[in-house]
């Protein structure tokens, strides 16, 4: 079976400049892959390395070595996003476009014809339940509105793998179920998802297999029963466990 | 080319939503005023000197808006985190700089139109001369001078971390080549080596915006520049701009965004 995410023993390093040559490792020797269908929840705690191999992932941020693969083409090529969607941790778009405009800038960069596009406007907006206020300024929007307009950017191109980056980040308890309506969704309609999330619980129900990431290592991977039954816990034990976290209490 | 185009849409979308162009049409108005007292007590000399203030104004406008229009697009998308959606698609960083440029000439392209259509229409009704060839080439060659400053001011905003920083010097380099460039070589030839050789360089590598400065081809009713030298100027033009963006795209292709 193909991968149609990949990552070949990735490393990103970063130089601290006011240091001179001193550098910081982010991500070592990360090897991982994803195939077609999954929802895969790409875990660790803060500072581990998630959003930098998603930065890596999505050309923003050059590998220092090792390569990163999506659909077999070198990440490093324009192409290799066309069959993808991102959506950022933080909500950032252009707040004096439209929700409608938004999608419509995006759409022309997908080089959709008119007709598609219209379409796949009509079609997001209903999924993301943004139909009354398309016509409204972004900056006129909730962040619950916002995350909902990023997902729907995410999808104009209907990509077979998406990019979630913390989707339910600072969201209420509505607007995190929502988007884990959504996600569900897509998981029922085949579509391949790859997330970076703190909500465990929330990887739990959603995810077929999970990847725990610690200070830029992979600690471990596999499906998420599989990795219960091995650490004998629910996933936020296996988390704890994995990144050697010792409650004494 | 689609995708630079699309760059170039949200731009001007951008520029007309934000408060520049309310600036832009306060300032026509004022220069229209100031047309208003054309043949003030009929004398030629005043109707001339007001078209000088007028054109200058229009110069320093258009300036002001290409140059900040220009150095906020690329530092503002970083700011804002806009560039991470955008980046994701499909499209190189090329085509974000072209689109950058293309959006930011093209509205500036628009800004001129509105200023000149004022200026022609009032100064024609006032002398009941209509030089319309002269305009063109003074319009032409005002733009093709803009595609230049704007092109520059976007190479700055890929090195200079802050807007303003990049607003102030890219200001004082455009203004210093419109006020000083044709001048360096003189005083190159007064100096000794190796400020001699030093100041020449400077004087052939440095795009000389001056030479797109034809106000008084209006002001003085002078006959049209040859066609063949609007064109050698419209290459000439497009040479620089066509550097400036190839090396702001060498930097900006390089630059981590993280």
């Amino acid at each position: 079976m193909n991968a149609i995410l990949a990552l070949e023993n990735l490393r990103v390093e970063y130089r601290n400049r006011e240091w001179g040559r001193t550098s910081r490792v982010a991500v070592d020797g990360l090897n991982l892959e994803v195939f077609r269908g999954e929802v895969f929840g790409f875990l660790g705690p803060n500072g581990a390395g998630k959003t930098t191999t998603l930065n890596v992932l999505l050309g923003f941020t050059p590998a220092s070595c090792g390569a990163a693969y999506l659909f077999g083409v070198n990440v490093r090529e324009p192409i290799a996003r066309r069959r993808i969607g991102y959506l950022p941790e933080l909500t950032y778009y252009y707040k004096f476009l439209t929700a409608e405009e938004l999608l419509r800038f995006y759409a022309r960069i997908f080089h959709l014809s008119s007709a598609e596009t219209e379409r796949r406007i009509d079609a997001v907006l209903a999924l993301v339940e943004l139909q009354s206020a398309r016509r409204q300024p972004i900056r006129t929007y909730s962040k619950g509105m916002q995350q909902r307009v990023g997902l729907a950017q995410a999808l104009i191109n209907e990509p077979e793998l998406l990019i979630l980056d913390e989707p339910t980040s600072g969201l209420d308890p509505l607007g995190r179920m929502k988007v884990r309506t959504i996600i569900q969704r897509l998981k029922n309609e085949g579509k391949t998802v790859f997330f970076s999330s703190h909500e465990l619980g929330e990887v739990e129900t959603v995810c077929d297999r999970v990847a725990i990431l610690h200070q830029g290592v992979l600690k471990a991977a596999g499906r998420v029963d599989d990795l219960a039954r091995q650490y004998q816990g629910n996933l936020e034990q296996v988390f704890l466990k994995v990144i050697g976290y010792h409650d004494n209490d | 080319m689609i995708n630079a185009w699309a760059v170039a849409l949200v731009v001007i979308k951008e520029l007309y939503r934000r408060k520049d162009f309310y600036v832009l049409f306060i300032l026509t108005a004022l220069i229209t005023l100031m047309l208003g007292a054309l043949n003030f007590f009929n004398d030629r000399q005043i109707a001339r000197y007001l078209k000088e203030i007028c054109l200058l104004l229009i110069w320093l406008s258009a300036l002001a808006i290409a140059v900040v229009t220009s150095a906020r697009q690329i530092p503002a998308e970083r700011e804002n985190r806009t560039i991470f959606p955008l980046l994701a698609k499909p499209i190189t960083r090329a085509q974000v700089v072209a689109g950058k440029f293309l959006g930011c000439w093209l509205a500036c392209g628009l800004v001129l139109a509105v200023f000149y259509l004022f200026f022609v229409v009032i100064s024609g009704s006032r002398e009941h001369l209509w030089p319309l060839a002269n305009y063109f080439q003074a319009i032409w060659l005002h733009w093709w001078m803009l595609a230049v400053v704007i092109a520059m001011t976007l190479l700055g905003s890929v090195v200079f971390s802050a807007p303003s920083a990049n607003v102030t010097i890219s200001m004082l380099v455009v203004i210093g080549i419109l006020l000083l460039g044709r001048h360096l070589h003189q005083v190159a030839l007064r100096l000794t080596e190796p400020g001699q050789t030093i100041l020449s360089v400077l004087y052939f590598a440095l795009p000389h915006l001056e030479f797109f400065d034809v106000r008084d081809l209006i002001i003085h009713d002078w006959g049209l520049i040859p066609w063949s030298i609007l064109g050698l100027a419209t290459l000439y033009a497009a040479g620089y701009t066509a550097l400036f963006l190839t090396a702001a795209w060498l930097v900006f292709r390089r630059q981590n965004l993280n």
